[in-house]
């Protein structure tokens, strides 16, 4: 009992709550309120679909990660560009990618990343979390790939969650 | 309105437009629909980026202050945009969605 | 000179729906549908936000946030209803 009415995620909490106060015009009484509500509210119904908390999580090392997924985004758009605004014809690829990372919550991040980065969708994970099949718009060499994904964002990814 | 803020509020919308354009064009021209996947995920998020960032600079010049819907909508397309595009995928490699002739390697289905 | 770059812009998207629109009706399958009209809601964004721009007024942000909203969810539910033949199990 007590639990239904406890934060079981804190962060996710304070983030709805801020944002509700954002949203609204000027903090009142009222958006005070409604702002706790659904900090309480919106955690609890979607509590059996966030996974385990990982053992140990390095937050620190996010921005430098988001600072560099940006970059990166931007560059892929660049060259994304310039390939559908040339004539020749992509050579598209599909890529199994065996993965070292096991937390689902640093899978998916990794997949969003693999998704909005270079020449790149993040098409599937396997049913056993070991396997990720990628289709690349534009690929010379399989391993090539494998290679700049592993070195540029499984690496931090395994730092951070370890 | 200072020039310099002029300047670069231009600038975004302009290269927002183009990306946005660029990803539409992709979407019609390229070959088959894995391919047709990259324009949306990639470009279109990026060209609308942009157009938001610009807005955001513009109404802040104006002194109206910094706009969290503006933020919001941003960080939202681009958190959604991947899980969208993964979602796609596997759809059309459960309906077995054809490939270009000069595509390598597999799709699954399990 | 913002003026003339939002009329360049504002040209420019509606450009880009209008391709959109092209590869709604052209298809072939059903995931190039789903994408497409994926494409045309963030478009609708990018065009509301220009709006807001041109008339010099913020209202009409929430109503894109609105839009990105419920295009992601209906998105996912056609993917879903194309993978698996029902949106809710």
């Amino acid at each position: 009992m007590l639990d239904r009415l406890s934060f079981p995620q804190p962060w996710l909490s304070l983030t709805l709550f801020f944002t509700w106060q954002f949203l609204s015009d000027g903090i009142s009484g009222g958006s005070v309120v409604l702002g706790i509500i659904l900090a309480w509210g919106i955690p609890q119904m979607t509590r059996r679909f966030w996974p385990d908390p990982p053992a140990v999580m390095r937050g620190w090392r996010a921005p430098a990660y988001a600072l560099r997924v940006l970059w990166d985004i931007v560059v892929a758009s660049v060259e994304v560009a310039k390939l559908i605004l040339s004539p020749r014809q992509p050579r598209p690829m599909f890529i199994c990618y065996p993965l070292e990372l096991d937390h689902p919550l640093a899978i998916s991040i990794l997949v969003s990343t693999i998704s909005l980065t270079p020449g790149t969708v993040g098409a599937d994970v396997s049913d056993d979390n070991k396997l990720i099949l990628i289709h690349s718009l534009d690929a010379e060499d399989e391993q090539e790939i494998i290679d700049t994904i592993r070195a540029r964002y499984e690496k931090p990814l395994l730092e951070m969650f370890r | 309105m200072s020039t310099f803020a002029e300047i670069a509020i231009s600038v975004l919308l302009l290269v927002g437009g183009a990306f946005t354009l660029i990803g539409a064009i992709g979407l019609a021209r390229l070959p088959d629909f894995y391919t047709r996947l990259h324009g949306p995920t990639k470009a279109t998020t990026v060209g609308v980026g942009a157009i938001v960032v610009s807005s955001v600079i513009y109404f802040s010049t104006l002194g109206r202050g910094i706009g969290v819907e503006e933020i919001l909508v941003t960080v939202f397309l681009f958190m959604t945009a991947p899980v969208s595009a993964n979602f796609l995928a596997k759809a059309a490699m459960h309906l077995e969605v054809k490939t270009t002739e000069n595509t390598r390697g597999q799709t699954w289905d399990q | 000179m913002i003026l003339i770059a939002l009329y360049i812009t504002i040209a420019m998207v509606t450009l880009a729906a209008l391709l959109n629109v092209y590869r709604v009706i052209k298809g072939p399958d059903a995931p190039d549908r789903v994408l497409a009209l994926d494409t045309l809601y963030v478009n609708a964004i990018a065009l509301i936000v220009l709006l807001g721009i041109a008339l010099q007024t913020r209202m009409y942000l929430e109503s894109a946030l609105l839009i990105a909203v419920m295009g992601f969810v209906g998105t996912v539910a056609m993917a879903k209803y194309l993978k698996r033949g029902s949106v809710i199990e």
